[in-house]
């Protein structure tokens, strides 16, 4: 029977051991475990909810990023286009004024021959005047050589100045 | 070294007997002769049949020495502290109460070491105090303080004695070395192995607990590994499953007790296992390890207990024909309240004691067969031997279970006492008694 009958110094020890080691561990033990287990599982959920959020950023940044992809894809297009059409707006410009720039050089090529033309007969004709004149002057000349054809000149003149 | 040991046997004989001589007071200390015929029937009895229950009780039991690993009759020597008849504490090494004595064989030759009991005395004041582990007596194998015996005492003694008779056990007194005393059993809060073993389990506990708070203050908010690690598991392991889901919001009050309970347990039901030094002693399987548990809880539930669990006791939901006029439930409830942590203390005890009782039984099974000639010895061995390994394998399972067990039950009925309010507690306490027989049906 003595298996069944509590021993007392075992009782005592038992108690005083069991206590310390309670008052010790209940002190600086347990609580600092178990604060330190929580705050570590609450920092393991905090994380897990920051990757979510940080993925939805994420996502949402991405969604984001290609709508402006494609915006600028539409105005790259759009630019493009303009760009084309404007090309060919100059081009069609370019060749207006060019044909008016080359109207206005024939035009003036124009004149100027036409200027040299005039000129050209106003010399001509100054030319023919002056071959005239001699012609005439040598005629007169070989007419007038008598005396007598001189009188009947100024005889006639005087005669036309009568009728006058 | 055998020699040498001869020599110190020899050597301790002489001192004995001339110790002996000079006479301490009025108890004459053991001479060599008184030694040697001690050792004899030491012998006597060994050679006879294996004493099963005795082998089994001398394992399970407690010892003011350790034994030294693998040395059958040396002991770790240990402090012993009694309080003496006449109020006088004392404090000595066990090894002074125990002598190691070689006797021959007078057949074989053979020397072999006995390890006998001795008369110690101490002086305090001018009076002499003897002690001596008691052998053939109702105190056996505690330390007892001795008298002469007085002409009254000389009566009764002859009296219970038969004719030729040696080796009774008279009550109150003591047979040492064929003489008979008085004794008397003092207060003992001596060292013995089990409290070392208590006192090495609390260490271990306390810096284990303390490794992984150190850990924290090292390292933050990371994570163990290893061993640590697994250590945490458990914490969180007892304390999410079973502090916090039967506690709730008052799990933290009582977490520190029921964390300490479980792993204070653990760790004993574990060393337990081990079968030399630092292990061995069959802590859990003493009832006074889980009678102080099971009071403690005991003492938590009800000086804590709410105004709604003593009406629960006293005047609980019934109809009144079971509460008035004859107190059919508060005979039952007031009952539960004591058969609860007896329950407690009874099962770690019976579990724990049980196991070890099985594996000494099954080790001893080889000597019993021996008897029967080699090849029984033989067959016998290599039953026993793959029996105890899976005895003890599954003792390591049983070990935790009921540390779980032990621990799971206080938090149930330290929430019992924790009920408040009426819906919401009723539930609780429906919860709480499904899941008690539900574990003690197991």
């Amino acid at each position: 029977m003595e298996l069944f009958t509590p021993d007392l110094g075992l009782v005592f020890w038992m108690f005083i051991a069991f206590l310390v080691v309670f008052l010790v561990l209940g002190k600086w033990g347990w609580p600092v475990i178990i604060k330190n287990m929580n705050q570590r599982a609450d920092t393991i959920d905090k994380g897990i909810e920051d990757a979510a959020e940080a993925k939805r950023q994420l996502e949402g940044a991405r969604e984001e990023a290609r709508k402006y992809m494609e915006e600028a894809q539409q105005k790259q297009a759009e630019m493009l286009r303009e760009a084309a059409k404007m090309k060919s707006q100059i081009i069609e410009e370019a060749k207006v004024e060019a044909a008016a720039e080359a109207k206005k050089v024939m035009d003036a090529a124009k004149v100027s021959i036409e200027q040299q033309r005039k000129e050209a007969e106003l010399q001509f004709k100054n030319e023919v005047s002056r071959f005239s004149l001699e012609i005439a002057e040598k005629m007169v000349r070989k007419e007038m050589a008598t005396d007598k054809a001189q009188t009947e000149l100024v005889d006639k003149l005087i005669g036309e100045i009568d009728r006058n | 070294m055998k020699k040498l040991k001869h020599i110190l046997t020899l050597l301790l004989l002489a001192v004995g007997t001339l110790a002996s001589r000079a006479e301490f007071g009025d108890i004459p200390l053991l001479t060599g002769e008184e030694k040697q015929h001690i050792a004899r029937e030491m012998q006597q009895e060994e050679e006879g049949d294996v004493d099963v229950k005795e082998t089994i009780f001398h394992h399970l039991g407690d010892g003011y020495g350790w034994e030294v690993p693998f040395m059958h009759v040396y002991r770790i020597p240990l402090p012993v502290m009694v309080k003496a008849e006449d109020g006088k504490w004392f404090c000595f090494s066990s090894s002074k109460l125990t002598e190691v004595v070689a006797i021959e064989d007078m057949e074989t030759g053979k020397v072999k070491e006995y390890l006998i009991p001795v008369i110690h005395q101490e002086v305090k004041d001018g009076k002499t105090y003897s002690f001596v582990i008691a052998h053939t007596s109702a105190h056996k194998n505690k330390v007892v303080e001795i008298f002469p015996l007085s002409a009254e005492d000389q009566k009764i003694v002859e009296a219970q004695l038969g004719e030729g008779e040696e080796n009774v056990v008279i009550d109150g007194y003591v047979n040492v070395g064929g003489k008979y005393y008085r004794e008397y059993r003092p207060l003992d809060i001596s060292i013995t192995k089990n409290v070392l073993a208590l006192l090495i389990a609390a260490v271990i506990v306390t810096a284990l607990v303390m490794i992984l708070v150190s850990f924290y203050k090292r390292k933050g908010l990371h994570a163990p590994r290893k061993g640590m690690g697994f250590f945490e598991m458990l914490i969180s392991f007892i304390y999410d499953g079973i502090i916090k889901s039967t506690l709730g919001k008052k799990a933290d009050k009582f977490a520190p007790y029921l964390l300490t309970c479980f792993f204070f347990i653990l760790i004993m039901n574990l060393l337990g296992l081990i079968v030399i030094f630092p292990g061995g002693a069959n802590l859990t399987g003493n009832i006074a390890i889980t009678l102080v548990l099971a009071l403690l809880t005991f003492v938590i539930t009800n000086v804590l207990g709410t105004k709604h669990y003593w009406k629960e006791i006293f005047w609980p939901d019934v109809p009144l024909l079971l509460k008035f006029p004859i107190p059919i439930m508060q005979i039952i409830e007031v009952f539960g309240i004591f058969t609860k942590p007896a329950a407690l203390c009874v099962r770690l005890f019976a579990n724990m004691m049980g196991g070890h009782m099985i594996v000494i039984t099954l080790t001893l099974l080889i000597f019993i067969f021996a008897a029967f000639g080699a090849a029984a010895m033989g067959g016998a061995t290599v039953v026993s031997v793959l029996f105890s390994i899976f005895m003890l394998l599954l003792d390591v399972l049983v070990s935790f279970i009921q540390a779980y067990v032990f621990t799971l039950l206080s938090a149930i009925f330290i929430s019992m006492g924790q009920e408040e309010g009426h819906g919401h507690g009723k539930e609780a306490h429906d919860q709480a008694n499904t899941e008690e027989t539900a574990i003690e049906n197991k």
